[in-house]
């Protein structure tokens, strides 16, 4: 049966504070949520789309280059997006992809963590960690 | 060596041209053009970030913990790197041969890889060029502009590439950062529920598959002309072959043939590479230029990928694939095989073969077994080729005493087709830009030539906030007299 919410870590682990996404992920697995499922990868993609049929809500959650401080939690809607040269698509645009292909898509939000640092093989930054802290709180309180 | 449009005589009466995607972290591909006063081109220059760092970031970790990190280097085809490194392990382990067992869930792995990158690149990335024109609204010229005129289309690419990606879940452990292949085997192997679950579409995905090369052929059908020429140039040619000269992406030897046909080498022991192959430095680009040694660097630059495996093998092992190989080879007198958009038809009939692969794969019980790991004699060096979607794809690495990783060296097919790449965008820069004005359909043609590789110009990581495209007209005395901006939402400015 698909939980009704889903929640997606976006990023790559190995590079600095690229990986809040997949930390935020790694955090509320050992919470074993109910009626929550838990993705991650390193950047979207076209099949996510298939991901979404059939969810109440979905929420993407990625490091932030830059934005407010610790987080920003805002709405995401469908929206077209043509930067298709690219092997990632943003989450407007996979919201969009579900649309015209299967339906309407869930709501949906943006989780976006802000970051620092994006090195090869750093780790993350202590004050980007402690942003992750804030934003797992919000979002622990967002699906309670 | 400096080729033909390599590099200008005076640079400094020149106008420059950026083609920069901009990144947070690392620079994907950037192309410089010098014009003249008339918009002439008297330089043309491809640049694309190397894995260098990454190199030295293994470097002093455990062996073991190698598999899974080299995962990071790509978020496109971290499968390819996993099994390539595990190849180069086996041979640290002792594996000099992984059981039946091991080895046939490697290949499932890996022809989903394969299958699942091969269909994002086409219905996805390259399609919307092909279906609505190279300098077409840019508004349309996308996946949004496919799923609307060709929803089905767009709908067996997202299916196609779903299917594969759960091929990988299931040979890997994980739909990303997978464990499931180890130095010396395999950690898991296939559950018949997993193997019935998959068997069930495997037939629609081969019929999918063999319709999308159709679609390819329809449209060199089309305009032969324009895809024949279309960023084209004659080069040699690096794959790896089975011992019968089958084609095989996951393991074989390696085959070097000249533009000309002639056998350069065959059948080489891929642990011997360095002896035929060299890197050079060239110090206006942070990637390297591969040569063959035999050759020399002015002239022993080569391709690899889709294209060179599909016309160089002798014949490809799964049926309908081949049938579709000797019609591709046939077409037009051979033009299309030789043809820098031919890499779209050769990339097709490869999703085919690996459709067809993971079929017979699935249907065989050893896939089923329990005899998972081997092991041997320890050793201090391994290496590890794959052919990995976009080419050759070369693990190297020393292992001391203690386990850890003392030397690397990757090789990816990006770098392999780093020279290469370089001829299509000066072949497009002589034919469609010399001596016009600048405009987005224009430079779009570049990216036609370049995507036709399919180079791994995404690295890794992915955050809110970037910049994909910039492209900057700056006048001899350094002033910017034009700019046209990609934001990340696609629009242009």
């Amino acid at each position: 049966m698909t939980s009704p919410i889903l929640i997606i870590g976006i990023g790559n682990p190995s590079r600095g504070d690229d990986a809040l996404g997949p930390l935020m992920i790694e955090r509320l697995e050992t919470l074993n949520l109910a009626g929550v499922e838990l993705l991650t990868d390193f950047q979207l993609q076209v099949e996510y789309a298939l991901d979404l049929q059939g969810r109440r809500r979905v929420i993407f959650v990625d490091a932030a280059v830059n934005g407010p401080e610790p987080f920003s939690f805002e709405p995401v809607g469908p929206e077209q997006d043509t930067s298709y040269s690219s092997h990632e698509l943003s989450p407007a645009a996979v919201l969009h992809t579900c649309e015209k292909l299967y339906g309407p898509p869930p709501e949906a939000r943006i989780l976006a963590i802000r970051g620092y640092r994006f090195d090869l093989g750093a780790p993350p930054s202590p004050a980007a960690l402690a942003n992750l802290d804030a934003a797992c709180r919000r979002l622990l309180a967002e699906i309670a | 060596m400096s080729f033909d449009l390599e590099t200008a005589e005076h640079p400094e009466n020149l106008r420059r041209v950026a083609i920069e995607p901009l990144s947070r972290v690392e620079g994907h591909g950037k192309v410089t053009l010098l014009l003249d006063a008339d918009n002439h081109v008297r330089q043309a220059r491809l640049h694309i970030v190397e894995f260098r760092g990454f190199e030295k970031f293994v470097q002093g970790r455990p062996y073991w913990e190698i598999p899974v990190m080299v995962q990071r280097l790509c978020g496109i085809c971290p499968v390819s790197h996993h099994l390539a490194a595990c190849k180069a392990l086996d041979q640290v382990v002792g594996a000099t041969r992984v059981t039946p067992t091991a080895d046939k869930l490697r290949r499932l792995m890996h022809y989903g890889q394969i299958l699942q990158s091969h269909a994002l690149h086409f219905f996805h990335l390259a399609s919307p060029d092909l279906l609505f024109g190279f300098d077409s609204d840019l508004g349309k010229r996308n996946i949004v502009g496919l799923i609307a005129e060709y929803p089905d289309l767009a709908r067996q690419g997202v299916l196609l590439r779903k299917y594969g990606q759960e091929v990988i879940r299931v040979t890997a452990g994980k739909r990303v950062h997978g464990t499931g292949s180890v130095p010396g085997g395999v950690n898991k192997n296939l559950s018949r529920e997993e193997r019935d679950a998959l068997l069930k579409d495997a037939y629609q995905i081969i019929a999918w598959s063999r319709d999308a090369v159709h679609l390819v052929q329809r449209l060199f059908e089309q305009n032969l002309a324009l895809y024949n020429e279309f960023g084209s140039f004659r080069a040699h040619s690096l794959n790896l072959v089975r011992a019968d000269g089958a084609m095989d992406l996951y393991h074989g030897g390696l085959r070097a043939r000249t533009a000309d046909g002639k056998t350069l080498f065959d059948h080489v022991d891929y642990n011997n590479y360095w002896d035929h192959i060299y890197e050079e430095v060239k110090p206006w680009s942070y990637m390297k230029f591969p040569y063959f040694r035999e050759i020399g660097p002015d002239e022993g630059w080569y391709r690899v990928g889709p294209l060179t495996r599909v016309s160089q093998c002798d014949f490809i092992p799964t049926p309908l694939a081949d049938k579709e190989r000797q019609a591709f080879l046939a077409y037009d007198g051979g033009r299309p095989a030789a043809a820098t958009l031919g890499t779209h038809w050769a990339r097709m009939i490869e999703m085919l073969h690996s459709a067809e692969m993971i079929k017979d794969l699935l249907h065989d019980d050893d896939v089923l077994g329990d005899d998972l790991m081997v092991t041997g004699e320890r050793q201090g060096r391994g290496v590890g080729v794959i052919e990995a979607p976009r080419g050759t794809l070369i693990h190297h690495y020393r292992v001391d005493d203690n386990d850890q990783v003392i030397r690397a060296n990757l090789i990816v097919s990006t770098t392999h087709n780093n020279q290469a790449m370089n001829e299509a965008i000066r072949a497009v820069a002589r034919k469609h830009l010399d001596g016009h004005e600048l405009t987005e359909g224009l430079l779009n043609h570049i990216e036609v030539a370049i995507r036709a590789f399919d180079p791994c110009l995404s690295c890794a990581t992915h955050a809110m906030g970037k910049m994909p495209l910039r492209v900057e007209l700056i006048d001899v005395e350094g002033r910017e007299v034009d700019r046209l901006t990609r934001s990340g939402d696609g629009t242009c400015a």
